[in-house]
């Protein structure tokens, strides 16, 4: 066959492939904004649910998801961009440093029910925190560690080797050149790597399950040990356990849901690309 | 060589990485004030002096080293150095301009932000002095305060000079610092250093066998990480007296 041709159907089919990525995506967003648009107004964001949630609004849901990505940014960003720190700057290359990050990357694929039922061992039931912020903000905050860890230290070490060089003859400690150099140049990288964690940490369902999770609370939580509601597992709950629920109104929380996280997203792009111009190496 | 007091003394040094030795039995006599020119083909050790001078080599893993460098009446690798109080004395310049990220002024004023001088005034004066000393003044002094990767390279070059500069060093280490740059930045370079010898020690590592010779006032010739010959700079780049001077002074190798 000609090679032209073969040229052109080729393209034809990696375009293909390539609407066949964003199809899903748009059609995802479409239906559930054409279904749950019509629920979601100031008041269903501001007012707690009433009748049994089938009207109302998911304010608790709402703050509960805040408070737990709070919670996890709170304890995951210093742990992990503090190891990446270590790792990246610091750590030699022994068979220590090599189980570190092996270890990292294990944490990564472990799926997140799994997570689920180790926050409620060790923080539900052995330390005693009972279902509260303080136990799902933990567990999600190690769910989250390995992507802030890993993104962070590779932030790190795209920084060229030279500036800390240049800094090092110029009497500089090692620590001098990451605070003042290194660090502020991996920002943006470390940057997006959070929002994309604690996105993650918003959106899951299974590790807040035992852990943090309430099908309902008449008032917004006022202590960190406890309970409260959130977004995923409010959808999944009004989705499947509550017989009658309005459509719109299941559709509107999963509306509310996936803006935050399209939203969330859409700050990393921003922060990354940004800087990503803004970049003199 | 001379009978000044040297600045440096190199002493009796061999160095290897990764199991190659790059310098071996290393003797040398650095005099005060003057311009020492290390030169030689590439893989002579030279730049690997120069870093061990500063201890920019502790950075490198799986090295030794015998031997002593002697600053200052005292032992540089001796365990109870300020290495940072070293490196504040004795600067360094690389062969690459490496501009830190930020403006003129922030790149100039680094090492002494990081030697904790806060004081304006006096800032504002190191920053002046270091960019005369190295012939950039006059070009940057209206944007002090705009990005330092918008220089040209000579620029960021002499940007880097006063950068090491600014910490007031007592020596000076310079490792071909004007490959790359066009002849004029180059002359303003050598300039800059004729002017400096009187005041600071100046080891460089040139570009060539003739920039060599125009800054010598003492030369040693190094060859495969061995020590040929060293001299004042008529002994060496007219009248030397090992061969294989002669051979690469002249161009036979190289």
């Amino acid at each position: 066959m000609n090679r032209f041709v073969v040229q052109r159907i080729g393209f034809a089919v990696l375009a293909v492939a390539a609407i066949a990525v964003v199809l899903p995506i748009l059609l995802v967003i479409s239906a559930v904004v054409a279904r749950g648009i019509a629920a979601v107004d100031w008041q269903f964001l501001s007012a707690m649910p009433r009748e049994g949630m089938k009207a109302g609004g998911i304010l608790p849901a709402i703050v509960g998801t805040l408070l737990l990505v709070a919670g996890t940014a709170l304890v995951s960003i210093p742990v992990g961009v503090g190891g990446a720190i270590y790792l990246a700057e610091y750590a030699r290359d022994t068979a220590f440093t090599r189980a570190i990050r092996l270890a990292i990357v294990n944490l990564a694929s472990i799926p997140s029910i799994v997570y689920g039922l180790f926050g409620l061992g060790l923080f539900v039931l052995f330390l005693g925190f009972g279902t509260s912020i303080l136990a799902g903000s933990l567990t999600l905050s190690i769910m989250t560690l390995p992507i802030i860890v890993s993104t962070a230290e590779e932030a790190l070490r795209a920084v060229p080797t030279e500036y800390r060089t240049v800094s090092a003859s110029l009497g500089g400690t090692r620590w001098q050149g990451i605070r003042h150099i290194v660090l502020p140049q991996a920002l943006p990288g470390i940057i997006t790597g959070v929002i994309l964690g604690l996105l993650r940490a918003a959106g899951e369902t299974a590790p807040i399950l035992f852990t943090v999770a309430a099908f309902y609370l008449p008032h917004l939580p006022r202590s960190v040990s406890d309970q409260t509601m959130a977004l995923p597992y409010h959808l999944y709950v009004i989705s499947t356990q509550v017989p009658g629920m309005p459509l719109e109104i299941q559709y509107g929380t999963a509306l509310v849901l996936l803006t935050l996280a399209l939203s969330m997203n859409a700050v990393a792009t921003l922060v990354r690309s940004y800087f990503r111009r803004r970049r003199e190496w | 060589m001379s009978n000044r007091v040297p600045a440096i003394t190199i002493e009796e040094v061999s160095y290897s990485y990764g199991g190659k030795a790059a310098l071996q039995d290393v003797t040398l006599q650095v005099p005060a004030r003057a311009i020492t020119v290390l030169f030689g083909p590439a893989g002579g050790g030279k730049t690997t002096l120069l870093r061990l001078v500063n201890r920019l080599n502790d950075l490198v893993d799986d090295t030794h080293m015998s031997g002593h460098i002697w600053f200052d009446g005292q032992d540089v690798y001796a365990p109870d150095v300020d290495i940072c109080e070293l490196r504040r004395r004795i600067g360094m310049v690389f062969a690459l301009p490496l501009p830190l990220p930020g403006t003129v002024r922030e790149n100039v004023l680094y090492g002494p932000m990081l030697a904790r001088i806060r004081d304006g005034t006096r800032l504002q004066h190191i920053l002046e002095r270091s960019l005369s000393q190295a012939a950039l003044w006059d070009e940057v002094r209206d944007r002090l305060d705009s990005p330092a990767s918008k220089l040209s390279g000579g620029q960021q070059q002499r940007l880097c000079i006063a950068r090491s500069l600014a910490l007031q060093p007592e020596v000076l280490l310079l490792d071909e610092p004007t490959s790359g740059l066009d002849p004029i930045s180059t002359a303003k370079v050598e300039a800059s250093l004729n002017q400096l010898k009187q005041d600071i020690t100046i080891v460089i590592v040139p570009h060539s066998v003739q920039q060599g010779a125009r800054l010598a006032d003492y030369a040693a010739f190094f060859l495969m990480g061995e020590l040929v010959e060293q001299g004042t700079r008529p002994a060496m780049f007219t009248a030397p007296t090992d061969r294989r001077t002669e051979d690469y002074v002249t161009g036979r190798f190289g």
